[in-house]
């Protein structure tokens, strides 16, 4: 049979991610270290998973409402106002989804009409430009430098704005750079997205991930949300989930908050694909929630000497690399050793065992790159970095 | 707590050069704060979880709950300081609820601790009664959990 032709052109078309045979390479290879998972190092807290067990224990394997647990989207509110300074309504401007993928995913789906210009930044998530590709959207990507540290700047941003600018996309903490936007850019951005009646999608899963928070004298000023800011929520979707903070990537459990008519329109394709999340999931999360930073600040106190302990060893092997405010990667430029960054990743791997994630896996921006995950045990993260310099000292200068 | 002691509190085995890595000092810098805290009184002692069940000799610990008649002055010092002196006693404490001091004793057979009750700890002035319950097995001792994690499985890269 002809499947081309019995398959959605739309999905035909779609580039297949430059870096997938590199993917299927590293997990098909033995025997190898790696600093190339995007996941935390460490299991749910057991307070979490002790959750999720007592759930199933008690029979809990029904559905729930479409929009989730209502128990869950109260704590998720008050955890929301709490940590991001903005408040929404349980009842009807919160949806629980299968992980913030499937948030991001129905949000594109809820606003997009076909020819609606999304912008995002790159280097970013791998799925971003396909997702909006997907939606019927045209992807607007706005490369990000080393030298502004990867923050999207507002100039940068007017530069792309035309009269079929729809929606902004902001990730920060940015998964692969680790970039945070300070108080000035994240207001200049608004001021465009109130001028340009943009609607702004604030994916903040790495939001507790954040190490310039804890001040002086020891309390925590939690990253400034861009929805917080004033006229801003009207026109912002706060995308945010489980995996990253609570380490429960596989209790695939995100949530979107939103005005209460897109909220609504998300639930409707939500109700007819997914239904609703998992309940055990929901149960976990919501311990997760009761827990807060008492669960996640032990691992982010990990994190955070890693990180150190990461990017110290990158200047000293002479790579350019700015210090991640945020997430757990690091973003080395490897261009300088006469390498881009998938080169470099390939041979890396093949001479001395070695996953790390080629740049360009997110966006063209990133082709000079490395990412490296610092979410990983000290032993690994030094061993790894010790090869890294001996393949960095061998290569021709 | 000072990030140096919540490290050696959860392992007290890491190398100068390891607690160095974790906070970005040098490891002189860290043996001179291990020194301070030393002479400070703020660290005690360092001491190891050992898993019983794998050693040959035989070993046997007791919890043993202790009524005593406080003192005006002191309140249960005297006597809790006196217990804590004997090599047989591993923690002594003093608790709030049904009794008063926690003594944990251990020896080298179930008869060295029943000699220790009622030869030493009983016949203690002002030690009104004991309770004496002897240790089966243990899952967490000093943070550390003795059955093993297994690897945690994960994708060797991911986005």
């Amino acid at each position: 049979m002809d499947y081309q032709s019995k398959l959605n052109q739309e999905v035909v078309s779609l580039p297949k991610s430059g870096i997938r045979e590199f993917f299927e390479l590293v997990n098909n290879s033995s025997d190898i270290i790696s600093l190339g998972v995007g996941e935390p190092d460490c299991p749910a807290p057991w307070d979490v998973r002790e959750a999720a067990i007592y759930s199933l224990e008690k029979g809990e394997t029904s559905y729930t409402s479409n929009l989730g647990l209502l128990e869950l989207r109260k704590e998720i509110s008050t955890y929301v106002e709490s940590e991001a300074d903005v408040s929404y309504r349980a009842e009807d401007e919160i949806i629980i989804t299968v992980g913030v993928s499937e948030a991001f995913d129905l949000a594109l789906r809820a606003l997009v009409n076909e020819g609606d210009e999304v912008i995002y930044h790159e280097p970013c998530y791998v799925s971003y430009s396909p997702s909006i590709v997907m939606a019927k959207g045209v992807p607007v990507g706005i490369k990000t430098t080393i030298e502004d540290k990867f923050e999207l700047t507002p100039e940068a941003l007017q530069s792309v704005i035309t009269a079929k600018s729809k929606i902004l996309i902001l990730n920060f903490p940015t998964n692969p750079t680790g970039a945070v936007l300070s108080r000035e850019s994240l207001e200049g951005i608004a001021k465009l997205a109130i001028e340009n009646d943009l609607i702004v999608f604030t994916d903040e899963i790495y939001r507790e991930l954040y190490y310039s928070e804890e001040q002086a004298d020891g309390s925590i000023k939690p990253l400034l949300s861009i929805a917080s800011l004033p006229g801003m929520k009207e026109r912002t979707i706060f995308l945010h989930g489980f995996s990253k903070a609570f380490a429960m990537t596989g209790f695939r459990l995100g949530f979107a908050c939103a005005p209460a008519p897109i909220t609504d329109a998300m639930m409707k394709i939500h109700q007819y694909s997914m239904l609703c999340a998992p309940i055990m999931s929901q149960r976990a999360a919501i311990e997760a929630l009761k827990g807060g930073r008492k669960l996640i600040s032990p691992m982010k106190q990990r994190y955070h000497s890693r990180r150190d302990f990461m990017i110290k060893a990158f200047h000293e092997m002479g790579l350019e690399c700015v210090v991640p405010e945020g997430a757990f990667y690091a973003f080395p430029k490897v261009s300088s050793t006469g390498l881009m960054g998938k080169e470099f990743a390939l041979k890396f791997l093949e001479q001395y065992k070695v996953a790390v994630v080629p740049g360009e896996a997110f966006g063209e921006a990133g082709q000079e790159y490395i990412r490296c995950c610092y979410a990983e045990s000290m032993e690994v993260i030094k061993e790894a970095l010790d090869r890294m310099k001996q393949f960095i000292d061998k290569l021709p200068s | 707590m000072d990030k140096l002691i919540t490290l050696l509190h959860s392992n007290a085995g890491y190398s100068h050069e390891q607690l160095a890595e974790y906070l970005s000092l040098s490891p002189q810098e860290v043996a001179n704060k291990i020194k301070q805290l030393e002479e400070d009184g703020v660290i005690l002692g360092y001491t190891c979880v050992v898993n019983p069940e794998t050693l040959s000799d035989e070993r046997a610990r007791a919890y043993i709950e202790v009524k005593v008649t406080p003192e005006r002055g002191g309140g249960f010092d005297r006597v809790g300081n006196r217990i804590a002196r004997f090599d047989q006693v591993s923690s002594c404490m003093v608790l709030a609820g049904a009794y008063d001091l926690l003594v944990v004793v251990e020896g080298s057979h179930i008869r060295d601790i029943a000699q220790f009750v009622t030869e030493k700890l009983s016949t203690l002035d002002g030690v009104i009664s004991t309770a004496t319950h002897f240790h089966l097995k243990s899952y967490k001792e000093g943070g550390i959990r003795f059955a093993s994690e297994p690897t945690l499985e994960r994708m060797s890269v991911s986005p």
